[in-house]
């Protein structure tokens, strides 16, 4: 076990060093510059304002510095876009991230899951084609129409509910719900076939056979084997939800970090992309890491392997 | 927002999350809408005049010569305070004015202050030009030469080389390479080598007797060269000498770059030319003006609240205000029908009409300083014929555009500078397809035929794309003419715009003070913000004879012959005068349109009208 | 003793695919969705050009009800909005039809080396795929698209001049053409791992080994063996990443990096119409509407292929 640990926290730092100078270079290689703007700044004003930011040094420098500074400093560099230091960007946007994520994870878990198993045990009714289809509008109408409607139609008529905006409990429902929609149609997906497949072996069969009630089976025997793709699309499912909220995060006015990436991007803004990056990066490993960690828990045999690796 | 509204709390969308706080290192508008909340200049604008001063920190302003304007001065208030209790002093301006022009600090707007004399030299650090001005032995041949000359640095040389540096920044080391080997930097022609010798010479002096020998290449603070324009008589009073007269000035000084800032707040947290220091942090920053700052929790909100050291504290109106940081039109729209705020920073164009009918008394519609305008690009064909551009002018049915796609009441754009007050506005930019037709023809492609590739530049947001379609449709139908659009996001379409990479290309200019000037000077060689290829010499005589009259209405005839004859060779072609459009509550009192926006807030009062609430 | 009636039909033996086949045609809902794909092919491709002109702007008609002239009205140009979705529709199935097989292709040979090549060869392939997926997507797109349309001006030009197509036609392919594979590019990795997956849970089996007992070379086994028989489940995951293909190109469309004006794809037209929710509702609910049932069919399909293949998961 620990020698799984230590490999894989290796592995992880390997991969955050190829994404720090993928990222790097990518963002080197973007046509434009950080400080452009529509009344025109004189050639010296530029030279520096550059200077202040060390991008007039050479790129080898701009390299190695970088990271020195976040091992020496616990710096990620100063966002050329909006002039504050990269962490705390990242530090006051990365727990409302978080929440917005979780919450959508526990909707998605909600909605997906549920209907994952009644789509499996109601397999080819309409029971089935209707599960999948609720399921499925996540993944079929684009977010930047739910939203919207959800807005409208929802918020404005529920006293409770702001359309916009982030201050209180309630104000979380709406774009949780929206962003979470997204990963509810893949676990349903997910559930439905993981179900399926452990419905179908013997060991099933064998319990119906001695008289037990079918939802006993479910739940006892089928749920356990039948979660493992789901759960071991949770790891990448939650790095994604992180990060692909941004039209969520636009339309909802929640100051989350999705929207920071996309500016970042939009802005040319280097040091902003990379911390995010890397900081995106890590999150990404570690939960890799914990999906690998809960699947083994579940499936035996994959512990097994590995303790014969 | 009822709440809010009995508290007296202003609730307004302000569009984004501003970069900063800092009166000279920001420039956007929705970071001033914020600042002018925070500070106070030497004089304020008018709740519902424009054009109109009224007393800020400066009680009374007078030039000293009424006929030629070059010198004002500003009598400034003796109870002003800052928000921490200390006193404003004159010296606070100077310090301002100083910081602003300080070239460490990199401010995009220094050239808001270039008005004041030798501002612009110490801004460029033009050592070169302030060592030798002063000097008895130079000749008046070597000045003939050199007058024009600009030894700054120059963007299109060789990287690192000591051109791209430019003489005026070279190092104390580099300078004496330089005195071994002359040609290491690339003369202009007509000097000869012993003038190169002195002016390398002179440089060196002075970069040995001011720093010795020690260190790498920083720039060399020049101030004590210049014979800065603004200065303190005493405490209270500032006078100010400009480079030409300007009658104007007021005007001027209502720009948040003259705003002061508290020198011993600055100071205390970096040097002058710091640019990142923690002044402007919530904990630490002060200011004069009306608000001061309560709370900034990151893409949530800002707040301010009442000031009790500012001078006129008895009359500000409303107890704070908060700013929404809304990206997106349509949540702040829809926040807005919500009841979740009091005013917007816009109102989307698809939802004009909509608004004006659900909600008529809240949809404002007023005109706003500046012109949207499509840019030619002069050195591609085939706009270096000025009939072409004509044509391509006279084709655009403004009316069309703004009535049917459009729809923000803006108005047709009959010549570049908006009208207001006495400023005889032109009339010479009409929609005339015939006329089009016909010079098109005459320059040689009738009925669009044997017309190059024209791609028209524009930005990725819907309203520019809408836009960009319809005025295709519009040159097709009317001169047969073919255009491809090419959608940009934000930065490279200000890069390609920069680079002249386009052949048209949409874009605008917001006045930044009430004068004809501020979009006429931009269109002179090699101001950065021309981007046409586009220069005149007798345009740039006539606004030079402008700037040496102090008449005004000598002036602005001046002015309207310099515009006259923009518009005849038309390098840009004047789309529409902008509108604001934006939704804001019957609640609001004292609110008035605005030329430039700059609603003052102090005259802002919240009367909620809760009885006949109905919505 | 049972008695084989010489009068009925020997029993033909049945393959994978004839019992696959057998299955999908009983799954009510994958057949109604292929109907349903087959009906909006032939409407986007085949009578759109039929329709009148999409991008014919006419600004005294705008916000049209539904005509004889205009099936469903017009937009906020006075476009004709039943052609611009059918045109919208070649884009949006465009993109998830190439990005689908660029990435298929490079997904299934990269996931068959990794899977089979297994140990370090794959350890490390793996981790070069996690780093990439690691990756903002943005930037990459962003870089991508605007190379590739840096290039696109040149590869008009040289079309036009050697194949003397249509400059406008030509035009708007090579501007739609980079988004494409731009996608492409970035999609193979989720889909080499399926495939490296299925790959390694074959390479066990009894027929490879008999073809390493044959001295066959690595090659020959990948390509003739191995990836054949990968191709089943494979081909059924891609029939999902079509769909997704499509939602991606929406989305870059919101953030405003999708197709170019005048082309628009479905994704655009959405995004137009969601600005005019509170008025004119149709702009949305129309495009959307062949948007969303385009989806639900591909991943009904899907489903329905996976399900028929999938032999563990039939009910007998």
């Amino acid at each position: 076990m620990l020698r799984f640990l230590t490999d894989r926290i290796l592995q992880g730092a390997l991969v955050l060093f190829a994404l720090y100078t993928i990222t790097f270079f990518l963002a080197k290689a973007m046509p434009g510059e950080p400080f452009t703007s529509e009344k025109n700044i004189s050639a010296e004003t530029k030279a520096n304002i550059r200077k202040l930011y060390g991008l007039d040094k050479p790129i080898w420098e701009q390299y190695i510095t970088y990271p020195k500074n976040i091992i020496t400093k616990g710096s990620f560099g100063i966002s050329t876009s909006k002039g504050r230091p990269v962490i705390d960007i990242i530090a006051q946007s990365f727990p409302n991230s978080l929440i917005l994520g979780l919450c959508a994870l526990a909707f998605a878990i909600g909605i997906g899951v549920p209907i994952g198993v009644l789509s499996a045990v109601r397999k080819n009714s309409w029971i089935d084609w209707a599960c999948m289809a609720v399921a499925m509008v996540g993944i079929c109408i684009p977010s930047f129409t739910i939203g919207p409607l959800l807005q409208i139609y929802v918020a404005a008529h529920i006293p409770g509910l702001k359309v916009a905006g982030w201050g209180n409990l309630e104000d979380i429902l709406l774009p949780s719900f929206t962003l979470g929609l997204v990963s509810a149609a893949y676990l349903a997906r997910l559930t439905r076939g993981g179900i399926l497949e452990v419905l179908s072996q013997d060991f099933v069969r064998t319990a119906h056979a001695k008289g037990v009630s079918p939802s006993k089976v479910i739940i006892k025997h089928t749920l356990r084997g039948g979660l493992l793709p789901a759960v071991a699309y949770l790891g990448p499912a939650f790095a994604a939800l992180i990060s692909g909220s941004f039209i969520v995060e636009t339309i909802f006015q929640v100051p989350g970090m999705g929207q920071h990436f996309v500016n970042a991007a939009t802005t040319r803004d280097e040091f902003l992309l990379l911390g995010l990056s890397l900081f995106f990066g890590f999150l990404i490993v570690v939960m890799n890491l914990l999906a690998d960690l809960l699947t083994g828990l579940l499936d035996p045999r994959v512990r097994h392997t590995r303790k014969t690796d | 927002m009822d709440d809010a509204s009995r508290n007296g709390i202003l609730i307004m969308g302000n569009s984004g999350e501003p970069k900063g706080l800092d009166p000279h290192i920001v420039s956007g508008v929705l970071e001033s809408n914020i600042i002018r909340s925070l500070f106070e200049g030497l004089v304020e604008a008018h709740p519902s005049k424009d054009g109109v001063a009224m007393p800020g920190v400066a009680e009374k302003w007078y030039p000293v010569d009424s006929k030629r304007p070059d010198e004002w001065i500003f009598e400034l208030r003796k109870d002003a305070r800052w928000s921490d209790g200390k006193p404003l002093t004159a010296d606070d301006f100077l310090f301002s004015f100083r910081r602003l022009l300080n070239p460490a600090l990199a401010s995009d707007y220094s050239f808001m202050l270039y008005y004041i004399k030798d501002a612009e030299f110490y801004h460029k650090s033009q050592r070169t030009y302030l060592l030798f001005r002063k000097d008895a032995n130079f000749t008046e041949d070597w000045w003939a030469t050199l007058k024009n000359v600009d030894f700054g640095p120059e963007e299109k040389a060789e990287e690192n080389s000591f051109n791209f540096i430019g003489l005026d920044k070279l190092s104390l080391s580099n300078l004496k390479n330089l005195l071994e080997d002359p040609s290491l930097f690339k003369w202009p022609k007509n000097i000869s080598p012993s003038v190169r010798r002195s002016l390398i010479m002179k440089n060196l002096n002075f970069e040995k007797k001011e720093r010795g020998e020690l260190k790498k290449d920083e720039l060399k603070d020049l101030w004590e060269l210049i014979d800065f324009g603004a200065t303190a008589p005493d405490k209270h009073t500032l006078k100010i000498k400009l480079n030409s007269p300007i009658p104007f000035l007021p005007e001027i000084t209502k720009h948040y770059t003259w705003y002061p800032v508290p020198k011993h707040v600055v100071l205390k947290h970096g040097n002058i030319g710091e640019r990142f220091t923690k002044w402007t942090k919530p904990e630490n920053i002060v200011g004069n003006g009306a608000f001061v700052l309560k709370s900034w929790r990151f893409n949530d909100h800002i707040e301010v609240s009442r000031n009790n050291q500012y001078w006129d504290r008895d009359n500000v109106g409303i107890n704070g205000i908060r700013f929404l940081p809304i990206g997106n039109l349509y949540t702040e729209d829809r926040m807005y029908f919500d009841g979740q705020m009091h005013v917007t920073y816009s109102i989307a164009s698809e939802l004009i009409e909509y608004s004006r009918k659900k909600y008529p008394q809240h949809v404002r519609s007023e005109l706003y300083l500046g012109t949207y305008f499509i840019r030619t690009n002069v050195n591609n064909k085939p706009f270096t014929d000025p009939r072409v551009r004509l044509a391509f002018s006279y084709a655009l049915n403004q009316k069309s555009l703004i009535e049917n796609v459009l729809k923000g009441g803006q108005k047709p754009a009959s010549g570049l500078v908006p009208p207001f007050g006495n400023y005889p506005a032109s009339d010479t930019v009409t929609f005339n397809p015939k006329l089009a037709r016909k010079l098109l023809a005459d320059a040689g492609y009738p009925g669009g035929k044997g017309l190059p590739d024209i791609e028209f530049l524009t930005t990725d947001k819907e309203s520019s794309k809408v836009t960009a379609e319809a005025l295709q449709a519009m040159w097709k139908k009317h001169l047969g003419a073919t255009i491809k659009i090419k959608q940009m996001e934000w930065t490279s379409y200000i890069t390609a715009m920069f680079e002249k990479d386009y052949d048209l290309a949409a874009g605008g200019w917001i006045g930044d003070y009430m004068d004809p000037l501020t979009f006429l000077d931009m269109w002179m060689k090699g101001v950065g913000n021309n981007r046409t290829g586009w220069h005149n010499e007798e345009f740039e005589n006539i606004l030079g004879m402008a700037a040496q009259t102090g008449e005004a209405t000598k002036r602005y005839e001046l002015l309207a012959q310099a515009e006259a004859l923009f518009l005849k060779e038309r390098p840009i072609l004047p789309v529409y005068w902008y509108t604001r459009n934006y939704l804001l509550h019957p609640d609001v009192k004292g609110w008035n349109p605005l030329l430039l926006d700059n609603h003052p807030y102090k005259y802002l009062r919240l009367q909620p009208d809760l009885e006949n609430r109905k919505d | 003793m049972k008695m084989t009636d010489p009068s009925k039909k020997t029993p033909q033996g049945s393959s994978l695919w004839k019992d696959a086949r057998a299955r999908m045609a009983k799954n009510r809902f994958a057949m109604g969705g292929l109907w349903v794909i087959v009906v909006m092919f032939s409407l986007c491709f085949i009578f759109a050009w039929f329709c009148t002109d999409p991008n014919q702007v006419n600004l005294t008609n705008k916000f049209a009800p539904s005509s004889a002239e205009h099936w469903f009205g017009t937009d906020a140009l006075g476009r004709d909005l039943f052609a611009r979705i059918l045109y919208g529709g070649q884009v949006s199935i465009l993109v998830g039809l190439i990005a689908t097989a660029v990435s298929v292709a490079i997904g299934i040979v990269y996931g068959a080396i990794s899977g089979y090549a297994g140990g370090k060869t794959d350890a490390i392939m793996m981790r070069i795929v996690d780093t990439l997926l690691a990756i903002p997507f943005l930037v990459l797109v962003i870089v991508l698209q605007a190379t590739l349309s840096d290039w696109s001006g040149d590869v008009t030009q040289w079309i036009v001049g050697n194949f003397k197509w249509d400059k406008e036609f030509t035009g708007r392919l090579t501007n739609v053409v980079p988004l494409f594979f731009a996608l492409g590019l970035l999609g193979w990795l989720t889909l080499s791992r399926i495939v490296r997956a299925q790959v390694m849970s074959i390479k066990e089996r009894e027929f490879v080994e008999a073809a390493v007992a044959l001295g066959y070379s690595k090659s020959r086994i990948l390509f003739r063996h191995i990836i054949p028989n990968v191709l089943g489940p494979t081909v059924v995951y891609s029939t999902l990443t079509v769909p997704g293909f499509i939602m991606y190109e929406a989305i870059l469309s919101f953030l405003g990096l999708g197709v170019e004006s005048p082309n628009s794809s479905w994704g655009v037209l959405i995004k137009e119409g969601a600005n005019f929710l509170e008025t004119e509702v149709q702009l949305l609910l129309l495009p959307g509407l062949f948007f969303s049932l385009t989806l639900f069919s591909l991943n009904f399909l899907g489903d329905g292929l996976r399900d028929a293949l999938d032999v563990k998961a039939a009910k007998d």
